[in-house]
């Protein structure tokens, strides 16, 4: 079985993998992070998505192998309750959730759209978020959040971008 | 005027915090040890002869534990039914199996069981196991398995499950004296709930204590507990019920799968747990789907847009089984079918029919949506024949404020409404004249505007138990700790509609106790009072009420511990502000807190009071609650590709009193997403064979972000007197006024290309084809 080396939300982890082991699984399985979500099979929904070195990624349409000597922050590695990133402070204060499953992964692809795009209008957060399904809020809050979320940002000059949040040497 | 901090507010959700942070447990997250993880053969043909099952190859891999099929069920003493919780009169019930027994009857029907201690094991063992089948003939459309053969259960010798004829009113005197009589054929496709989280499930059995726990993913804990207790013979009170976190439901999750059975079963014959999560195209083959009527629909009415009566041949799809409520949604159709009018007389004739597809059932509005679709559609068809505008015959046709409570036709009683307020408001929130002159001024140059509007109500508050197949009744226990913080535990189950942070805003008020100090306990059977759980719009105006009734039991003991201490008169007492106090003096007060100490203590009681101060009460409702609004919708459509472009949507929505601005707008938002997307969008196909080719998001399409838009909200505020809180539920109103909105918007459009109605949903190519001129006399639609 060949072995992976991965950095998890800052955590240095050697493991073993089935070839055919997907990402998300993991990260769920393995590592215990299951605030990453599973909601299809066919890469449409994006409740899995994680950051690969910064970047938006689907962890269900990748293997484990695939993310050997990467830098993954899952929704765990975001912000926990006592120190709440801005965008799952704004998610919170806008109802940007019901049931909350395709919360983790909505707050990371609105992450990663920020860091895009540090102002994006309405429509520019409609299409950054088109990878991700919800099927409770009928995304109107969502919208609100990331907008929120954005001036918050924007006006918080120690924390720029996301490339803050990835563990030291982490991203390659 | 009655103190009040938290009821009204906007309160950021209490529950929210473990689930923006991944910190939720849901039913996938729960990890026990030794636990095995199932996979099922699954029929690939919609109706075929079980000829084998040959699990010799998938007991050979590794890791793998065990895998039946029907016969070792049978072989194992098992040869239940999975039930159905619905009486209509002479209703079929044909045996449902948990897994395939003889025949397998639709896409996706279990076959067989595969349990491994890997879930990647499981699914290659369950893809080993070889099974022979002889194909049967397939029925798929409805109307044609009304008809006769081939049989979905040819034991029955129908298709045909039920029918319900119903005639009231001088329905034959109202057609003929009617000036003008409306028909339309009206489909109301079927379609998918889709919950983002699939159906999961986990069964652990302890073989020393003889005790069952099943972790899943159900809006309904108490009633599965009850059901698999007696599926699996077992004492109720060896089996625990657990849902965790719960990644949405509309409906579909209130239910009992055969999966729930089988994972149940298979950990007590291994004595190690099992875990099952499907994916997601497993979700769209086996869990319930929604809607599926095909309506046709005659309106009599009078030159002055008078309705004088309706008629209706309804078929409602049921799919290959009876589900727990498959037979009973469609009857909601016919009762709720007169709308916000005065129709005094309807015949209508329901018909309920087994096809080779999986079961239709509860899908948010369940019954309601194709009862608004039908009589909104129906307004807007008599509209255009006699040139009115649509609000106009609408108005024509409401039943007035002063009214109420109004007993329809169908005989279900309105228990209050405003809906001219309603209507008034949308009209001019959304400047309805002025989009008019709008749409006026574009057709000018060639472009299709279309406004349509959709004056709704809905029955909800699920429900007077005489009138429910499941108890009606909900309940609430409300414990005062010794420290003065207070835990509720309500039978309801909510998965994402915010009860914890509703009911907890309603027991801050009343028990002046601070919302921190106030835990919400739901979804454990072993934690929780018997509680029927969450549908049909019933979370807060049935399992609200109940908790209202408990804080007024505990409010009258606390009063009584205080006339005690201050040796006055218990009748010369009341809360105020949230603290005991004489009534005219403030100057003297006693908190709930203050009162729960004495009350565990158990010093200083009146004779003859039991220390401790907890209750637990069930609010029996008296009737359904029916809350109502008014929507419009503003669509474009481009004459050349026959896209549709929603410009503008208003919802004004009357619940009654709001407990939370949030939350309800929230409901709203996410009804109106469903709805509109039933318009637009979603519709799940099976073709002839009775392959599921809309069996995935790749081919199903839920709406993403960028296919809604900012919608418009309003309300207005009818209480009602139904229920101690006066308020209607909201779960499922956005859903229902919404899909007959964007319809009749885009049939506005279309009305210059002679078009009057086209089935769901509006699809670019059905429109662009409506559009075309029309060749000898036809219109290509």
């Amino acid at each position: 079985m060949p072995q992976i080396e991965i950095d998890v939300n800052g955590a240095h982890h050697s493991v073993p993998v089935e070839p055919r082991l997907l990402l998300v699984h993991l990260l769920r399985d393995k590592l215990e992070l299951t605030g990453t979500h599973v909601g299809c099979d066919t890469s449409s929904c994006g409740a899995c998505t994680v950051l690969l070195n910064g970047e938006s990624v689907k962890s269900c349409t990748m293997f484990a192998v695939q993310a050997d000597g990467s830098a993954v922050i899952t929704i765990e590695g975001i912000g926990a309750s006592d120190a709440l990133h801005p965008m799952q402070e704004a998610f919170w204060k806008m109802h940007g959730l019901q049931c909350g499953y395709c919360t983790p992964g909505m707050i990371v692809s609105a992450v990663d759209l920020l860091r895009r795009n540090p102002d994006p209008s309405d429509d520019e957060i409609r299409a950054g978020i088109e990878g991700n399904l919800c099927r409770c809020t009928g995304y109107e809050n969502i919208i609100r959040a990331v907008r929120s979320a954005a001036a918050a940002l924007r006006n918080d000059e120690s924390r720029h971008s996301v490339a803050e949040l990835l563990p030291v040497g982490g991203s390659n | 005027m009655a103190f009040t901090t938290m009821v009204g507010a906007k309160i950021k959700r209490r529950e929210d915090p473990r689930l923006i942070t991944g910190r939720a447990t849901y039913v996938d997250d729960v990890h026990l040890v030794g636990g095995l993880h199932a996979a099922f053969v699954r029929s690939p043909y919609a109706h075929a002869k079980i000829v084998s099952v040959d699990f010799k190859e998938a007991k050979a891999k590794p890791g793998v534990f065990a895998a039946y099929s029907a016969a070792d069920l049978k072989a194992a003493g098992f040869e239940g039914s999975m039930p159905t919780a619905a009486e209509l009169p002479g209703l079929q019930k044909p045996m449902h199996p948990p897994l395939a027994l003889n025949e397998a009857r639709f896409v996706g029907e279990a076959v067989a069981i595969v349990i491994a201690n890997d879930p990647y094991a499981a699914r290659d063992a369950a893809e080993a196991v070889v099974v022979t089948y002889e194909e049967l003939p397939v029925v798929i459309d409805m109307e044609k398995a009304a008809e006769g053969g081939p049989f979905v259960h040819s034991e029955i010798g129908t298709n045909v499950a039920y029918e319900m004829p119903m005639k009231l009113g001088e329905v034959d005197e109202a057609f003929a004296n009617a000036d003008l009589v409306v028909k339309q054929r009206i489909v109301n496709q079927r379609v998918v709930p889709c919950p983002m989280e699939v159906r999961t499930m986990l069964a652990n059995w302890e073989p020393g204590p003889a005790q069952l726990t099943l972790w899943a993913s159900t809006q309904i804990p108490h009633l599965l507990r009850t059901n698999v207790a007696m599926m699996l013979g077992l004492n109720e009170t060896k089996v625990r019920v657990i849902a965790p976190e719960v990644g949405g439901g509309f409906g579909a999750k209130l239910q009992f799968y055969a999966e729930e059975f089988l994972v149940c079963w298979a950990a007590m014959q291994l004595g190690r747990p099992v875990k099952y999560i499907e994916t997601r195209s497993e979700c769209f083959q086996n869990m319930t789907h929604g809607r599926d009527q095909v309506q046709y629909v005659e309106l009599a009415a009078k030159k002055d847009g008078t309705v004088l009566g309706l008629r209706m041949k309804i078929f409602s799809n049921l799919g290959a089984y009876n589900y727990m409520l498959t037979p009973a949604i469609a009857t909601f159709t016919p009762m709720m079918a007169p709308g916000c009018y005065k129709i005094p007389a309807l015949e209508s004739h329901l018909i309920g029919v087994f096809t080779n597809t999986v079961a239709t059932d509860a899908y948010r509005g369940a019954g309601r949506p194709e009862a608004t679709f039908l009589i909104e559609r129906m307004m807007d068809l008599l509209a255009a024949e006699l040139q009115m505008d649509p609000v106009d015959v609408r108005r024509k046709n409401f039943i007035a404020e002063s009214e109420f409570p109004y007993p329809i036709v169908t005989g279900l009683t309105y228990d209050s409404g405003n809906y001219e307020a309603s209507l008034a408001k949308v009209l001019e929130v959304s400047d309805y004249a002025g989009l008019r002159a709008k749409q006026a001024e574009l057709r000018k140059e060639g472009r299709y505007l279309g406004i349509g509007l959709s004056t709704y109500v809905e029955v909800c508050g699920m429900g007077p138990s005489a009138a429910m197949p499941a108890p009606g009744w909900d309940s609430a226990t409300i414990r005062v700790e010794p420290t003065g913080s207070v835990t509720v535990m309500t039978g309801v189950s909510p998965h994402g509609q915010g009860q914890e942070t509703t009911f907890a805003q309603i027991v801050a008020d009343d028990l002046g106790v601070p919302i921190d100090s106030i835990n919400i306990i739901h979804g454990d059977t072993d934690k929780v009072q018997y509680g029927v759980g969450t549908f049909g719009s019933r979370g807060t105006a049935v399992g609200g009420a109940a908790l209202k009734l408990a804080i007024r039991t505990i409010q009258e003991k606390a009063i009584k511990i205080a006339a005690h201490q201050w040796e006055a008169n218990p009748d010369d007492l009341e809360y105020k502000d949230g603290k005991i106090t004489v009534k005219g003096d403030p100057s003297k007060s006693l908190t709930t807190a203050e009162a729960g100490f004495i009350a565990f203590r158990g010093i200083n009681l009146p004779a003859g009071l039991e220390p401790g101060l907890d209750a637990t009460r069930r609010f029996e409702p008296p009737n359904f609650v029916y809350p109502f609004g008014a929507h419009i919708c503003v669509v474009e459509v481009d004459a050349r590709t026959g896209e549709v472009k929603i410009v503008k949507y208003v919802a004004v929505d009357d619940c009654g009193p709001i407990i939370n601005p949030l939350i309800v707008e929230g409901q709203i938002h996410g009804g109106l997403a469903q709805g509109i997307a039933q318009a637009l969008f979603e519709e799940a196909v099976y073709d002839e064979s009775g392959q599921l080719t809309s069996g995935s998001f790749m081919d199903y399409a839920i709406p993403h972000a960028e296919q809604l838009l900012s919608f418009e909200t309003d309300h207005t505020a009818t209480p009602t007197d139904v229920n101690p809180l006066g308020i209607k539920g909201v779960g499922e109103a956005g859903t229902i006024g919404s899909t007959p909105a964007v319809v009749n918007a885009v049939m506005d459009a279309l009305a210059p290309f002679g078009v009057k109605h086209i089935d769901m949903p509006l699809r670019p190519e059905k429109l662009w084809a409506a559009m075309q001129p029309k060749k000898n006399g036809q219109v290509h639609a």
